[in-house]
């Protein structure tokens, strides 16, 4: 396999675009990249997306969007995984370029939530849940979150201290131009919100928001930002199926791979972007990549180890809450935010001396999840 | 651009507003539903036997007294609303017989979302300062739905406001300067045929709807004028709620010792097309001589007026009988089942 690296990177705020269409952000993100890479050709796009085909009532959505970069003839491929959507269509990005058989791959992730009424956005984030066996109940992503908060409450962390991953992403959101609520938020804010589904409080969730991230991927030359690991993993869909809901089996399985492939130990990583949707998920997803044991990931969030000059700085953009969570975007957020630590063009949110990056996108409540792992290359 | 400057100066000699006494608290609603929201503290009810045009009459009643001028000269009575008593069989002329206006008088039913009452002081406006009418009566009311259980559900309130026009003179209390309407093609809120409850789009009613034909409206009036937001001593904003009309002033430049005289809606919730005449006359009742009033409305659909008073000797003494302060200090609360009873939620 060739080794493949980042040449280009494009991210747009992400907001409620009540003016423009999904096509408009796609192809601003898109072409962002492009020019990012002073790239001229491209063989091959990927797009990321959850929802739209319930938001913008749009299938073939690959094609349909590929059309706003002007450039016919391209191949053009719509990958799904729920709120995996992100990481999962940069795997598949990687194996093309990788493989050999691509040499210059567009993947970009949009969703625009701001379409629809919430409660059909509600509706629609419990579509990633199996219908047949836990969906067709009425539970909400939310609700089902709310079971492992109260469970992980039960075992391991007050209430507080899982908040408090919430006012850690805001912290770092702060100045950042591509971030939703780049604000910060006091843990007495957030605490007092009105309880989303109990115990989460409404501060505890990300967002709705629209938005649009890209990458170019193209092998590698040995200078800048290389893949060095990619693994995609899934678990049973419902929690009431494993044999500890808390363990979250595919975050693990697809660190575990990922790190095999990049040849590298969590201590290793020098920053990461989890999937705090919920903060009790962003607690699961350190705590599944290996940078906290079980039941110690509220530790690292409250001794200040995910700061920007912590242990291992965490959303060092502002994560899922306060960036934003543009569902199918979402994970090439992520992906092109640890790129530009890489590439020392983090600005007031660099990690000084960053080599490895990981980003963990998962869907449904970790029923599928991709970790993806750059490394830093040449001078 | 066209600024709404008439070929004679007109203005208002006459104005009143009615606000019926029964309120629903937003703590009684978390109650019943839930809830934990507040976009107001309160909201008004109707009565029993109250609705559009009994709100329309007891406010129109007092324009006229206070213009102290014979009811058969009104030549127009234009009533806006969003919740006519009859779907079809014009509001207008129960009001115009009930103050004595028949029958040499024009009425019509304005429909424009929340701003339907300003559009019929346009209209009037444009009547009196064409010489078409001496006398012409422009009113905003409503008794507002909202659909149980709905995020409209706190605020939907009754109320409503009654200006009559005539050419300038000593004897009006306000005159205007210059008006600007504002309109897009733009669904953040609507009620089809035969609906009960309207719908709306949620957080789209706000920055692409609200904000921005409040803003393209004051902003535009502003520049055609010349005037800035430091000129005027108060100003008025349509007030769906508490928060959307501090963050329009704010937007425009004005502040908060501007809007606070006709900001009603934490204690009376949204009037829909009472809205902002309730508010106009909320700030009639306490402004002074030659002070400017700069006032905005929206219309869901969407739609603004903005308009520039300026106020005259004549309003201290025509400004007698209850003030609105009187009519919103005048409660009674009602709980939630008695609310229902109220709006005609209850079927028997």
């Amino acid at each position: 396999m060739r080794k493949v690296k980042i040449a280009g990177t494009g991210l747009i705020k992400v907001k409620e675009y009540w003016d423009r269409s999904i096509q408009d952000l796609f192809a601003e993100a898109s072409l962002k990249a492009i020019k990012d890479a002073s790239i001229g050709d491209l063989d091959k796009v990927y797009v990321s997306n959850m929802g739209a085909a319930l938001m913008q009532d749009q299938l073939n959505l690959a094609t349909i969007l590929t059309e706003s970069l002007g450039k016919p003839g391209l191949s053009a491929t719509r990958i799904e995984a729920g709120s995996a959507s992100g990481g999962v269509a940069f795997h598949e990005a990687v194996q093309a370029v990788a493989s050999g058989y691509s040499d210059a791959v567009l993947v970009t992730g949009v969703e625009k939530m701001s379409d629809i009424l919430p409660d059909v956005v509600t509706t629609g984030l419990a579509m990633a849940e199996d219908q047949e066996y836990t969906a067709y109940t009425g539970v909400t992503k939310t609700g089902i979150a709310a079971m492992i908060h109260r469970l992980y409450m039960d075992l391991y962390a007050s209430p507080k201290e899982i908040c408090m991953m919430a006012v850690k992403s805001h912290e770092h959101a702060v100045g950042c131009k591509h971030a939703q609520y780049p604000f910060k938020m006091s843990i007495e804010r957030a605490m007092a919100s009105p309880m989303e589904a109990d115990p989460i409080h409404m501060m505890e969730c990300s967002g709705i928001g629209d938005g649009a991230a890209a990458l170019v991927l193209v092998p590698s030359d040995d200078e800048g930002v290389e893949v060095a690991g990619t693994a995609v993993s899934t678990d049973y869909t419902s929690i009431a199926q494993r044999t500890d809901p808390l363990e979250m089996r595919a975050i693990k399985d697809a660190a575990e791979k990922a790190y095999k492939m990049a040849g590298i130990k969590a201590s290793d990583i020098s920053l990461a972007e989890v999937q705090d949707d919920y903060t009790i998920n962003g607690i699961l997803g350190i705590e599944g990549l290996g940078l906290a044991k079980t039941g110690e990931g509220t530790k690292m969030v409250n001794n200040g180890d995910v700061d920007k000059d912590g242990k291992t700085p965490i959303n060092t953009f502002g994560g899922l809450k306060a960036r934003g969570n543009p569902l199918g975007a979402t994970g090439i957020y992520q992906l092109a935010e640890v790129a530009l630590q890489l590439q020392g063009k983090a600005g007031d949110h660099q990690v000084e001396g960053a080599k490895i990056g990981v980003a963990q996108n998962m869907g449904g409540m970790a029923s599928i999840c991709s970790v993806n792992v750059l490394r830093r290359v040449g001078e | 651009m066209i600024t709404l400057k008439t070929g004679r100066q007109v203005g208002i000699i006459g104005y009143g507003a009615y606000v019926p006494m029964y309120r629903l608290q937003a703590s009684e609603i978390n109650r019943v539903w839930g809830g934990f929201g507040a976009p107001v503290e309160e909201k008004s009810v109707v009565a029993l036997d109250e609705d559009t045009i009994t709100i329309s009459v007891e406010a129109a009643k007092q324009a006229v007294k206070r213009a102290k001028i014979n009811p058969s000269e009104i030549g127009a009575v234009y009533v806006g609303t969003e919740s006519k008593p009859y779907a079809v069989k014009p509001s207008g002329t129960i009001v115009a017989e009930a103050i004595g206006a028949t029958p040499s008088v024009s009425t019509a039913d304005y429909e424009f979302a929340c701003k339907a009452g300003t559009e019929a002081m346009q209209t009037c406006v444009g009547l009196v300062g064409s010489d078409m009418q001496k006398y012409a009566m422009a009113i905003g009311a409503d008794t507002a739905q909202g659909k149980p259980h709905d995020a409209l559900e706190y605020t939907a309130a009754c109320g409503g406001a009654a200006f009559i026009f005539a050419e300038r003179s000593a004897d009006t209390i306000a005159y205007l300067e210059a008006s600007y309407s504002f309109v897009t093609d733009t669904p953040d809120f609507w009620r089809r045929a035969k609906q009960m409850y309207p719908r709306h789009g949620n957080r789209f009613t706000g920055q692409p709807a609200y904000f921005k034909h409040i803003a393209g409206a004051g902003q535009a009036l502003l520049e055609e004028t010349g005037y800035k937001p430091e000129d005027f001593k108060w100003a008025v904003f349509h007030q769906p709620n508490a928060k959307f009309p501090i963050n329009a002033a704010r937007m425009l430049g004005f502040s908060m010792d501007q809007i606070k005289p006709g900001l009603v809606s934490p204690k009376i919730g949204n009037t829909y097309a009472g809205s902002t005449p309730v508010g106009l006359a909320a700030t009639f009742d306490i402004a002074e001589p030659d002070d400017k009033i700069f006032a905005v409305s929206y219309g869901s659909g969407s739609g603004s007026d903005a308009f520039i008073f300026t106020v005259q000797d004549a309003i201290t003494e025509k400004r007698d009988g209850p003030k609105l302060a009187s009519f919103i200090e005048r409660k009674k609360y009602v709980d939630y089942a008695t609310y229902l009873k109220h709006r005609g939620q209850i079927i028997q």
